[in-house]
């Protein structure tokens, strides 16, 4: 499968620290791609660095065979968009301005709202679901739907590439579920290739089709959540022992890990392969 | 959607997204603005009858009150004008570039300069002309500006090291000028402290022509730099991950900011509240875009210095009072209701 994006002997870091270190790695094109690891390994780095926030110290990064350092800002925004983690909207931003911004890289002064313009951002708050609080206050709307009008002006940019950084983290499990959901139906309907980080290690084994578990500055294991995830893998990875089961709805690896809890008696164990 | 007005060229080549909201307040705001003309025309120590301004504007006056109007009040009332015009546009340019609505040119060190380098002149070189203050304080302002930038640079400028440091160095202004002001002669401290409040006190056309190329350069400039000011608001990471320049853009933004608010402090003396109240009237009436914001604010702006110029003039007759006290007036206890109203945050 070709890659749309991949890293050549990446180097990366901040002032003298070193956070990844020759870092090979190719983002399979039209996949759900989620990196995992321990706080701090380096994986939001890594991330933003893909989306060129963050200079590489050595290495190269290629976005659709071109090197990104080659590119202007502008091109890579129209081949790649990214949501950093928690941001911010300026207080008495609508939805709909915000969403509007994502069509940036596309418009000029005296283009500010073309016909495609219109039609992405209306299919765009369609899609999120967004469509009835266009406008209302973003700084207004509860967690979840905030995080979907962010969505939105990400997706409005059109782009092959959706780099997510944490876009989960701070939602309730059913606002987790709704908008991975969101991005697993954009991948499958819309074949994009999507990138994120979650802290979930579950979460991640049921969308990813490829799993990038990062430690000690480097890529520790790779590939398909079933094939790589295995209790050995938990153990360098994360510092932690567990059982790997299979999700009873999914098939995924399931993670459950040691340590204290109660233990209530077996009565019909479903979740637990033995 | 409507709430929006779109103007599009035929093939989609020009497109606009127009607020209707925006559409409706602007018109009411400049007739607002030419009602406020006219009444200031007619009120001072001769009062004359508003009718007799407007015949005057359309050539059909009598003539008696030519001087009145054309030498002493229309040129003071439109560099009054141009001064809130700027200063409001300036202010709003750094809330956004420093997201922080209470951001604005005095806080940020650029009057500062403006006033340490037209005190200085004021009292040290009251030999030399003094056409030449407008520009010594646009020098200031530009002098102390690079100084915060330059001290706040650091791969880059992010919004609260620009913050920090502009506080820093105003701090220090001020104080340089309070030195300067304690060790000036006494001829000069009176005319040194009706310019660091703001007067424009006998204005001419001369002053007016030459403040008025820095308003019709550097407002066309920060309309077309409208959406790159948006994206400043919401992040640097996602400015640049949308395909914007950040650092060079803020570099603009901020030499637009003090040319404009350079320019007002050059002509009119230390003004303040301003740049910092105008947007924030204009929030409360257009929203967030910064599209809508600009000309309602500098029109918000106008007005308020206009008015207080006014007041100033006629309130204790046959006193004409420097601008900057109304304004101050006016602009310390909305300041106060702003704090007010953010506490929460």
């Amino acid at each position: 499968m070709m890659s749309i994006l991949q890293t050549n002997n990446l180097t990366l870091g901040y002032g003298d620290t070193i956070i990844i270190d020759e870092l090979d790695l190719k983002i399979p094109t039209g996949e759900i791609t989620i990196f995992v690891g321990a706080n701090g390994c380096g994986k939001s780095t890594l991330l933003r660095s893909l989306a060129r926030l963050l200079k590489p110290k050595s290495g190269q990064i290629l976005l659709e065979g071109d090197r990104v350092s080659n590119l202007s800002t502008k091109e890579v925004a129209k081949r790649l968009a990214i949501l950093p983690q928690g941001p911010i909207a300026p207080e008495g931003l609508t939805v709909l301005q915000l969403v509007k911004q994502g069509r940036y890289p596309h418009q000029s002064w005296l283009k500010q709202w073309s016909r495609e313009d219109e039609q992405v951002v209306n299919q765009v708050l369609e899609a999120t679901k967004m469509k009835e609080l266009v406008d209302r206050n973003v700084n207004s709307l509860s967690g979840g739907q905030r995080q979907r009008a962010w969505i939105a002006m990400s997706l409005a940019q059109k782009t092959e590439i959706i780099l997510l950084d944490e876009p989960t983290t701070y939602l309730d499990l059913a606002n987790q579920i709704e908008i991975l959901d969101l991005l697993f139906e954009l991948n499958e309907v819309e074949n994009r290739t999507v990138v994120m980080v979650l802290h979930d290690l579950n979460l991640a084994c049921r969308y990813a089709h490829n799993i990038v578990a990062i430690k000690d500055k480097k890529i520790y294991a790779q590939g398909r959540p079933e094939d790589i995830v295995t209790s050995e893998l938990v153990r360098h990875v994360f510092n932690m022992e567990c059982e790997i089961a299979v999700d009873s709805l999914f098939g995924t690896p399931l993670c459950i890990p040691h340590g204290k809890g109660r233990k209530v008696k077996n009565r019909k164990n479903k979740a637990i392969a033995v | 959607m409507d709430k929006y007005t779109i103007l599009r060229s035929k093939y989609d080549k020009i497109s606009f997204f127009l607020e209707k909201k925006t559409l409706i307040i602007l018109p009411f705001l400049i007739l607002m603005t030419l009602l406020l003309l006219i009444f200031g025309l007619s009120v001072g120590s001769t009062i004359i009858h508003p009718w007799s301004i407007i015949e005057h504007m359309l050539g059909k006056g009598t003539g008696d009150y030519t001087f009145i109007i054309e030498t002493l009040r229309l040129p003071r009332m439109t560099l009054a004008f141009l001064v809130g015009v700027s200063l409001a546009v300036s202010g709003l340019i750094l809330q956004g570039l420093v997201q922080n609505p209470l951001a604005s040119p005095d806080i940020i060190g650029i009057t500062g300069g403006a006033k340490v380098a037209a005190v200085s002149f004021i009292t040290f070189f009251s030999a030399v002309s003094i056409k030449w203050l407008p520009i010594v304080a646009i020098i200031g302002a530009g002098i102390a500006t690079f100084i915060i930038y330059i001290l706040a640079w650091k791969k880059g400028i992010t919004p609260i090291r620009l913050v920090l440091i502009g506080i820093g160095v105003e701090a220090g202004m001020g104080a340089l000028v309070t030195m300067m002001i304690v060790l000036s002669p006494t001829y000069s401290t009176s005319e040194a402290y009706i310019w660091l409040t703001g007067s424009v006190y006998g204005s001419n056309w001369n002053d007016v022509f030459s403040m008025l190329p820095w308003v019709l350069i550097f407002i066309p400039i920060t309309i077309l730099l409208s959406r790159r000011i948006n994206l400043q608001e919401i992040g640097d990471d996602l400015a640049l991950g949308l395909g914007s320049n950040v650092q060079l853009d803020r570099l603009i933004l901020i030499f637009v900011s003090v040319a404009l608010a350079g320019s007002a402090v050059a002509f009119a003396g230390g003004i303040g509240f301003v740049g910092l109240i105008a947007p924030h009237i204009a929030r409360i009436l257009v929203g967030r875009s910064f599209g809508s914001l600009a000309p309602v604010s500098a029109l918000i702006g106008g007005s308020i210095v206009m008015l207080a110029d006014i007041v100033a003039r006629t309130v204790f007759l046959p006193l004409d009072l420097p601008a900057g006290v109304f304004v101050s007036g006016m602009g310390a206890p909305f300041f106060i209701f702003l704090l007010y109203k953010n506490r929460n945050i």
